[in-house]
């Protein structure tokens, strides 16, 4: 099933640019971005494949590296298939002005709309062509993204201590 | 920050300052009884009907993911007895699940201890599916069912409290084994109990079910269509009352329920259409018989293949100190509401994972609330949160 899938991928987006995680349980593609939504509308479509449920979104930091990944879960409701997602984003550095980028896949999957929310809230990862980018689980106004490894707790929220004497 | 960063929040701004002379924002929540916990909803309304539902979640949200970054394996389990609260033994027993099969020892697992765990996890989604109904009933005016439930839940709360010592948060399901053997005479208080509760189901099924003033308020109400409901992540009761038939506990045949004979409740649309509100609710109905026909067999094998013995430790293979190396795994269960994930990377040499994050049943089930609500009068709307079941606990983690 997996050689069919990278095959298939490798075909269509070149050897080089989709490869096979090695040493994991679960079988994991590792993606660039520049061809992440077209792999994923291949992955949905593709009658073979039919990954239809997109089950979870995550955001990895691999601080000291300057480097984020980003894990897609999928499943086939029909084949009774899963599929993991990888793209890796090295960034230059972690300021808050520079965060990195990533094609939205919520035209594909609606439920992508509320994950990529959560990862752009807790760990800064902007998502280009996304209808409605907002925090979703901290307030609209807090500062940083919680979820690095390198954040730093503020001193207060709207004069709220936040650290306890 | 950029500008760009912040696009979207102006957009929702402008958004809430040009709505019309004839429109109406209003804040339902966060402490409105009839959205089961701290959310709030913002409403674009015009007259009765409710042009536009903005969510808005984050108000318990308790940090599950950073604190488990900061303690090992065993320490976290607490913490996801705290995500879906009405459901904690079946948020450990997926949790445990995922560690058990990243260190390889889940073929290991003594038949005793995976028939407990199932157990207790089954009498837990009774447990839930009752304040499900109970609190429906509430949401579209029917006081009774909700004490009923109630009342019949207690019981199952009493049973856990015996076998772990806690009332609703139990860490009960330890990785590799248990906290404790189950006390004795938990058995045969099952099978009271499974006498007791037939008929009490029955009972409800001729208050509620069949009651016409709830199949008015609830049939052809927020249809689901199957679709939809896949393109949104819906997952557990929402989407098999549109049709589909997708149980993880069949599908992935985890633990023991490939042993267990049980079938799977989907929506059949006999009140209106298939996905509707009355559907969402008749099958987490069906679904607690099917969960009493589990806990009938999972009683019958732990009082005659698998029954207690003397010198039975559940704690003998609870390792001392985990060590996955460096792996990513996804861990799916079937939890009361839904595909309950944990998403785990761990690293080298060490027992505290890099990264683990929850995939809630409930936040996914909640995303397509806008989508469901658009153009429906407001007291449809809480009929149609009510049918989703979320808890708050795991759309906010």
């Amino acid at each position: 099933m997996i050689d069919k899938i990278l095959k298939h991928l490798q075909a269509e987006f070149g050897v080089q640019s989709v490869a096979l995680l090695e040493g994991t349980k679960q079988d994991t593609v590792v993606v660039p971005k520049e061809h992440l939504v077209d792999v994923c509308k291949l992955l949905r479509d593709h009658k073979e494949f039919y990954f239809d449920f997109l089950a979870n979104i995550t955001a990895v930091d691999y601080h000291p590296e300057n480097r984020f990944a980003l894990v897609y879960n999928l499943a086939s409701l029909p084949y009774q298939t899963q599929l993991t997602i990888r793209v890796e984003l090295p960034m230059e550095n972690r300021d808050e002005n520079n965060l990195p980028e990533v094609p939205s896949v919520s035209s594909i999957w609606r439920t992508a709309d509320w994950h990529e929310r959560e990862a752009f809230d807790l760990m800064g990862i902007y998502f280009t062509d996304h209808p409605d980018l907002r925090r979703i689980l901290l307030p609209d106004d807090w500062a940083g993204f919680p979820l690095r490894k390198d954040y730093k707790d503020a001193e207060s929220y709207h004069g709220i201590k936040i650290k306890g004497e | 920050m950029l500008e760009k960063y912040n696009t979207a929040y102006q957009r929702y701004l402008d958004k809430i300052a040009s709505v019309g002379s004839t429109e109406m924002v209003i804040n339902m929540g966060p402490q409105h009884p009839s959205t089961h916990g701290v959310l709030r909803l913002e409403l674009i309304t015009d007259g009765e009907i409710v042009k536009d539902v903005i969510p808005h979640l984050g108000y318990l949200h308790r940090c599950f993911d950073k604190h488990a970054e900061s303690m090992n394996y065993g320490k976290t389990i607490p913490f996801t007895d705290r995500l879906d609260y009405l459901a904690s033994m079946n948020n450990s027993h997926s949790f445990v699940m995922g560690v058990e099969r990243m260190l390889g020892m889940e073929d290991k697992i003594p038949k005793r201890i995976e028939y407990i765990r199932v157990l207790v996890c089954e009498l837990n989604r009774i447990a839930s599916h009752l304040i499900a109904i109970g609190t429906y009933g509430i949401d579209i005016g029917a006081f009774t069912p909700f004490l009923w439930c109630f009342r019949d839940r207690e019981h199952i709360m009493n049973m856990l409290e015996w076998a772990s010592g806690s009332r609703m948060l139990y860490n009960y399901i330890w990785v590799g084994g248990l906290f404790y053997d189950l006390p004795v005479g938990f058995e045969e208080r099952c099978k009271d109990f499974v006498k007791y509760f037939k008929p009490k189901l029955d009972e409800l099924d001729g208050l509620l079910t069949n009651n016409q003033i709830f199949i008015e308020r609830t049939a052809n109400i927020g249809v689901l269509p199957a679709d939809v409901a896949i393109n949104y992540g819906c997952s557990g009761p929402m989407l098999r009352a549109s049709g589909i038939k997708w149980d993880l506990r069949r599908i992935d045949g985890y633990s023991v329920y490939p042993e267990l004979e049980f079938d799977i409740p989907v929506g059949q649309g006999l009140m209106g259409s298939v996905g509707d509100c009355w559907d969402r609710y008749k099958v987490r109905v069906d679904e607690v018989r099917e969960s009493l026909k589990i806990i009938e067999q999972c009683v019958n094998r732990l009082m005659s293949d698998y029954a207690r013995l003397p010198d039975f430790d559940p704690r003998a293979l609870v390792p001392k100190k985990i060590n996955t190396g460096n792996q990513s795994y996804y861990v799916r269960a079937e939890n009361p509401k839904g595909e309950l994930g944990f998403y785990f990377e761990t690293k080298e040499k060490t027992d505290i994972p890099r990264r683990l994050k929850a995939r809630g049943p409930s936040f996914n089930n909640l995303s397509v609330l806008p989508e469901l609500g658009k153009g429906v009068l407001i007291a449809d709307l809480i009929a149609i949160l009510g049918s989703i079941d979320i808890v708050l606990g795991e759309v906010d983690r």
